[in-house]
């Protein structure tokens, strides 16, 4: 599994061009790896704002906005769902076990191919 | 292998027929569906070789009503008595059946998959299977969902409505009204699923607006006197005309005052204004027929700048007395500042902050972007096109959004944030 850590607000020190090339290149690694088959799956993720984490106080799941910044844990595993709301994606968040013992489940929205026309 | 287009809508119109031929004789609408589907699933497989058999409806209904009796019998202890039964029934449509009431059993599943019971991501699944009759594993595919979870769902939604206790007919008309509205919702959702989908891999995605606008057609033809039923069908055709001009290559998302007008498809537009002129003659106006006489508005306009935008607000003003929604304020503001400025929109959109209903919905940033970008101020255009470009799941959006706010940031190479 391959783990991708960006700088928050990286993509809008980009020119045009350059963020024209990233994208470029993401798509070329991404066909290059559908067509041998090595793809097994992967998503964009949303922007860190518009992340709700859970983390047990007191043996209890609380939610809290944004990410979970420090980097003493570890990412260690993901499921993915789809839900009607952000809130059941929570509500299945705060039922996640590892909450009880110190863990944190982020919650996080990913990125679609879709869009209006503005 | 990949099913013919003709034998695929020859399938995909035959389905609510068959569907609703077994429910009328069987009851039992979950295990009827799944029949139905197995069915479907043979001929798909057998036609493009064997060819369409002479009676192809009759053909569905043998091979259906025969995985039914097979379901049926391995069931035996409680099923005995209706395999028995089943099998006594001739394949073949009796006179009696096979009369113009296809038309209104299509109607009835639609009632039927859209209960109240069911979420509306489980009333979309089982509407494109039981009346649009697709598979599951297309379904998934078009939601990008793993097959599984569309099965799942599939199935839940079947139990619901069988836990309800609904009936294979006509809700009581007291719900009637109310079912229909859940029906073109449900229409509605699978259309915007489809067209919101820009490009490359989605494909499969395009070919839901052909579904939703199949079955909107499907709606329209027993209830041609309902006004929002023609509303949602011009609505949707008035907008699926756009289709072609929307994204650019790359699937960068292309906004309508910058369309090529060109690529708008006339067939379309003329169909779905023809529509909506007349509804509006003898219909009172509902949410779906003011916004598709909006669609009708901009599709007229030859260039941008031919809009009409006096009527498009007044459009507005009215959906916005019809079915007040933050979402309608955000366009009337659009409207507002094309006839009276943009610091009118934006005193406009004013309105909307502390709405909870808003809460970090990167349209409101992205349309007060686009005010501040018309008024001038630059700097603070740039900061709303990042806010908006920070809040959406949409890949397109994003990179729409980031490139406006790299365009205004060119003149200013000392802005970056």
């Amino acid at each position: 599994m391959l783990m991708i850590y960006n700088r928050p607000g990286f993509l809008e020190e980009l020119t045009e061009q350059e963020r024209t090339e990233l994208f470029g290149e993401v798509e070329a690694i991404m066909t290059e790896l559908s067509e041998s088959g090595e793809l097994v799956g992967g998503a964009a993720l949303a922007d860190p704002s518009l992340t709700k984490t859970v983390v047990g106080r007191d043996g209890r799941p609380a939610v809290t906005d944004g990410p979970f910044l420090e980097a003493k844990e570890h990412f260690a595993g993901y499921v993915s769902v789809d839900c009607e709301t952000e809130e059941r994606a929570v509500e299945i968040a705060s039922r996640w076990p590892d909450v009880k013992y110190g863990g944190y489940v982020e919650v996080r929205a990913v990125m679609q191919d879709s869009g209006t026309e503005m | 292998m990949r099913t013919p287009p003709a034998v695929e809508d020859l399938l995909r119109a035959l389905a609510p027929q068959v569907l609703g031929t077994l429910v009328r004789r069987h009851g039992a609408f979950d295990a009827c569906e799944d029949a139905v589907q197995e069915a479907l699933l043979a001929a798909a497989v057998q036609w493009p070789g064997e060819g369409v058999p002479e009676n192809p409806r009759g053909w569905l209904l043998t091979v259906a009503t025969r995985r039914l009796t097979d379901q049926w019998r391995s069931e035996r202890a409680r099923r005995d008595r209706e395999a028995a039964v089943a099998a006594e029934e001739p394949a073949e449509p009796g006179p009696e059946e096979d009369r113009p009431g296809d038309r209104d059993d299509t109607l009835t599943l639609l009632f039927l998959c859209c209960h109240p019971a069911l979420s509306p991501s489980s009333q979309v699944a089982l509407t494109l299977r039981a009346v649009g009759g697709l598979t599951t594993a297309q379904i998934a595919r078009a939601f990008l969902v793993p097959e599984a979870t569309m099965a799942q769902r599939v199935s839940r939604a079947k139990q619901k409505i069988k836990a309800a206790g609904a009936r294979f007919g006509s809700p009581p008309p007291d719900e009637r009204d109310e079912r229909l509205r859940a029906v073109l919702h449900v229409l509605y959702l699978i259309f915007n699923e489809g067209y919101t989908a820009s490009s490359g891999p989605d494909l499969q995605r395009a070919d839901l607006t052909a579904e939703a606008i199949r079955l909107a057609r499907a709606l329209h033809r027993p209830l041609p006197g309902d006004g929002e039923v023609t509303g949602l069908l011009a609505l949707m055709l008035l907008t699926d005309a756009r289709r072609a001009a929307r994204a650019a290559d790359g699937g960068l998302l292309v906004p309508l005052t910058e369309q090529d007008r060109t690529l708008w498809d006339a067939e379309e537009i003329q169909e779905g204004t023809e529509l909506i002129t007349d509804a509006l003659t003898w219909s009172p106006p509902g949410p779906y027929q003011v916004q598709a006489a909006i669609a009708a508005v901009h599709a007229e306009a030859a260039r941008p700048q031919d809009t009409d935008w006096p009527q498009i607000l007044a459009l507005y003003r009215v959906l916005a007395h019809l079915a007040p929604n933050p979402m309608v304020t955000l366009n009337e503001a659009v409207a507002l500042a094309m006839v009276d400025g943009p610091s009118a929109g934006l005193d406009l959109l004013r309105t909307l902050d502390g709405d909870t209903r808003m809460e970090g919905h990167h349209r409101l940033a992205a349309v007060r972007a686009h005010l501040l970008e018309t008024a001038g101020d630059a700097p603070a255009a740039r900061e709303a096109y990042r806010d908006a470009a920070r809040g959406t799941t949409s890949l397109p959006e994003r990179r729409y959004l980031e490139s406006r706010a790299a365009r205004l940031a060119d003149g200013d190479p000392g802005g970056k944030v």
